[in-house]
């Protein structure tokens, strides 16, 4: 069978169950206990293993499945979370991308696993890679139930009245279909024979088919081990059964339940596990109540051409919202208000449609931060702000490998070992900020970390050494300029080459890499108590309101998102600071920018008494743009200037207007200094 | 350059002050009557600024004032030949459009030491057809900023 055309689907979900599975797995290193995570884990490798082996890749397969042990272990209480499994289940899942990976890029996903195999494998026979307390082989005793006060009572009642009690340990077969039902029979065929006390997982569970293929059952019967498991073996499906008697006696020695206030403490641990239990019953309850997301997969390039039509369907919009107010034909007016209506809600799903928050690049650094932070030996709380922040798909693509470099970079040379940031008198543990917002047209990531800082010195030294700049000019620079070196070609300030940042690749890589988007990279910092990486990228938004307005004969459009407001001022209220014309806006100097000069619009108008400004901003700073009047309000398609005319200053683009002319829209960022 | 490829070149005859220019019928995408061009500031002078041609914003270009001739007003028979080459399309503005020829590949020649006041480089060669002598524009010369 041709699987050739399954690849890609394959691909795209292997590389979402993986994501589901780092995101998993960092929450069960904050709560070893849930083992509602686990199952949710274990669903994700279980998927990844039954499609890889249908897909034919082999080490894929195998390895998945060497995980869903060590998983099903942890999930069945034989082995304990503790972070250097998880270590290894990382390690697992890495190679499992790496595979993915090269599949993806056209390879056999073949790839030596042996070592991370045999390191699950004996995981899974209850070694613990160290701090071994744990018994050597819990698999081969997978059977004991753990009993509150009320079950011993009953097992202590029905003993009393000649009843046995068996712990039973049922395994369906791996392909069975319907398990509840096969649980359902199960139940039906003990019933029968006599009662059952306890299973684990919980029966709403297992209805629920909340299981994998095991569980266990406690029963109390008249009847003998072996014909206990004769009827439970005549229940089709069922692979494996396991019948062992009870003690009940010794095994509520051994549970120590002797001592009185030792019951106290059980009876307080069993109900804080009681606890535990409902809240992920409650969790997996509510995962189950929410109706799943229904959805499909579209090509990004049929977005595109949908996106390239609707874009077309605003300019003929455009065009007939201005012939209906020439003609003002009441039922023309009407029609063409409702289509508008209609277009801008269209407009609104269809951009929807090609937005993905940033998550979606940031859900795998924590995972990448908490292992950095592991092999340096430092302490490092990475903080994710504005994870929600939408930024168009393509650039989405393309920002990852930028912000891992300056991650990396972050937190091996930027945060400090635990002992140098105790003597420095910081907490040991550095943070990491990494923050996305939106700002105008952008959207700006800044990557903050309260390390050491740049040192002007070293870096200035360094790039003495590489030949970046020359002795004459280093007095000169400003601290910003010198920090800027940073990103110059050939640039490396660690000391030693080291794994995580130093191989060669520097920060000039991230710069072109951000600059080929569009975008800006910059950098700001303090010695001692850290350094800031701002990254501010195009939202590709490729519909935008703006605000028309004319100089001279000329129209422009200016993004309604960088403007505050706009006013109209008399000549006297402009002042003159340092050659610099400025006005006090609410209190506050700001500059003002003739676009008259600036775009040098030909002839120039009478002197008038008031001046019409836009006041715009970026980031903190405000400019106010001087323009001749105001037109208004409206939609347009943003349309690049095509690939002969490249980076127009303080032009990003143009679009076209109802009467079919070309408008020009201003990049309010390169106007503001 | 004695040998250019093809047995006959299909080309588009254009005029340009008082000379025949033709540049190959394949790179033309269309040719369109003068309209209104947004004027984009701060680039370099012979760009008159761009159209909207059938939604796609299109950079022109005045080849008078990219080959440094005077520029005269536009008229009737002013035209813009959109030409895609690269992965760009740029209009060029020429004084009039004449006509589609066939030219035979014998018929070109490399061009003469002092032809007009284009500089050399613009140009690929000359063709004869009939009485009339064309320059055939070497269009990627001709974009390069």
């Amino acid at each position: 069978m041709d699987m050739s055309q399954y690849l890609e689907i394959f691909i795209d979900e292997s590389k979402e169950h993986l994501q589901a599975i780092n995101e998993q797995l960092l929450e069960l290193e904050k709560a070893p206990e849930d083992m509602a995570i686990v199952n949710e884990i274990f669903r994700s490798a279980h998927t990844l293993k039954g499609m890889s082996a249908t897909m034919g890749f082999d080490d894929l397969a195998n390895l998945t499945h060497q995980m869903e042990n060590v998983l099903d272990g942890i999930r069945n209480h034989k082995i304990a979370v503790t972070p250097e499994i998880l270590d290894v289940v990382f390690q697992a899942v890495d190679h499992l991308e790496a595979m993915i990976m090269a599949i993806a890029a056209g390879g056999d996903g073949k790839r030596d696993v042996k070592e991370v195999v045999e390191q699950l494998k004996r995981i899974e026979q209850g070694e613990v890679p160290s701090s071994a307390e744990r018994p050597s082989n819990t698999f081969s005793v997978p059977l004991r139930q753990t009993y509150g006060e009320f079950e011993y009572n009953v097992l202590q009642q029905s003993k009393e009245q000649g009843f046995s009690a068996y712990e039973i340990r049922v395994k369906l077969r791996a392909d069975c279909l319907l398990k509840s039902a096969r649980v359902y029979m199960i139940f039906e065929a003990l019933n029968e024979a006599g009662e059952v006390i306890k299973s684990t997982p919980p029966v709403e569970m297992l209805e629920e088919e909340q299981f994998d293929q095991e569980f266990l059952l406690t029963v109390v019967t008249k009847q003998s081990a072996e014909q206990l498991y004769e009827r439970l073996m005549k229940v089709s499906e069922v692979e494996e059964v396991e019948v062992v008697p009870l003690d009940i006696d010794r095994r509520k020695e051994t549970d120590g339940a002797g001592e009185e206030h030792e019951t106290a403490l059980r009876q307080q641990a069993a109900a804080v596990q009681e606890e535990k239990g409902k809240t992920t019953e409650k969790n997996v309850a509510a995962r189950q109540s929410a109706p799943p997301n229904k959805t499909i997969r579209v090509n990004i390039e049929r977005l595109d051409i949908l996106m390239n039509l609707f874009e077309e369907l605003v300019i003929d919009r455009g065009r007939l919202e201005q012939i209906a107010r020439e003609l003002n034909h009441p039922e023309l007016n009407e029609t063409v208000e409702r289509m508008s209506r209609i277009s801008s809600d269209l407009q609104t799903i269809i951009l929807n449609m090609r937005m993905v928050p940033v998550e979606t690049v940031f859900n795998r650094f924590p995972r990448m931060v908490r292992q950095l932070a592991r092999e340096l030996g430092k302490k490092v709380n990475l903080e994710i702000i504005g994870a929600e922040t939408e930024l168009d798909r393509t650039v989405i693509d393309e920002i990852g490998d930028p912000l891992v470099h300056l991650l990396r970079n972050a937190i091996d040379h930027g945060i400090e070992t635990p002992d140098v940031r105790r003597a420095s008198g910081k907490p040991e543990e550095g943070t990491v900020k990494l923050k996305a917002y939106h700002s105008g047209n952008h959207v700006f990531i800044e990557i903050e970390d309260d390390g050491a800082g740049i040192k002007r010195e070293k870096v200035l030294q360094k790039a003495l050494d590489r030949g970046i700049v020359s002795q004459q000019n280093i007095a000169n620079l400003t601290d910003k300029q010198v920090y800027e070196l940073i990103f110059a070609p050939g640039f490396s300030t660690a000391d030693h080459i080291s794994d995580i940042s130093g191989r060669g690749v520097g920060l000039d890589v991230v710069k072109s890499t951000i600059e080929s988007l569009g975008g800006t990279v910059t950098v700001d910092s303090e010695e001692g108590k850290g350094s800031i990486f701002s990254i501010q990228l195009p939202l590709t938004l490729s519909i935008i309101s703006v605000l028309l307005v004319e100089i001279q004969q000329e129209k422009y459009a200016i993004p309604l998102s960088s403007i505050i407001e706009t006013a109209i001022i008399k000549k006297e209220d402009i002042l003159h600071v340092h050659n610099q014309q400025v006005i006090d806006f609410r209190g506050k100097v700001v500059p003002l920018v003739f676009l008259k000069d600036i775009f040098e619009v030909p002839a120039a108008a009478a002197e008038e008494e008031v001046v019409s400004v836009v006041i715009v901003r970026k980031g903190g700073k405000m400019a106010g743009l001087v323009v001749d009047s105001f037109i208004g309000q409206q939609e347009v398609v943003l349309k690049s200037l095509g690939n002969y005319l490249t980076s127009v200053f303080a032009i990003s683009g143009a679009t076209i207007l109802g009467d079919g002319q070309v408008a020009l829209i201003i990049d309010c960022n390169a106007l503001i200094k | 350059m004695t040998a250019i490829q093809g047995v006959e070149w299909k080309v588009i005859a254009f005029q340009l002050k008082d000379e025949e220019y033709a540049i190959p019928v394949q790179y033309v995408r269309s040719i369109e009557k003068i309209q209104h061009i947004t004027r984009v500031p701060r680039t370099a002078h012979y760009v008159k600024g761009v159209i909207n041609l059938r939604g796609v914003v299109t950079p022109i270009i005045d080849l008078r004032e990219r080959f440094g001739f005077p520029s005269v007003p536009y008229s009737e028979q002013t035209r813009i030949i959109i030409v895609s080459i690269k992965d760009f399309e740029v209009g060029l503005i020429v004084d009039a459009a004449n006509d589609v020829l066939d030219i035979p590949s014998s018929s070109m020649e490399p061009p003469p030491e002092a032809i007009g006041t284009v500089a050399a480089d613009y140009i690929h060669g000359v063709a004869r057809s009939g009485k009339r002598l064309l320059i055939l524009l070497n269009l990627e010369k001709v974009l390069e900023k």
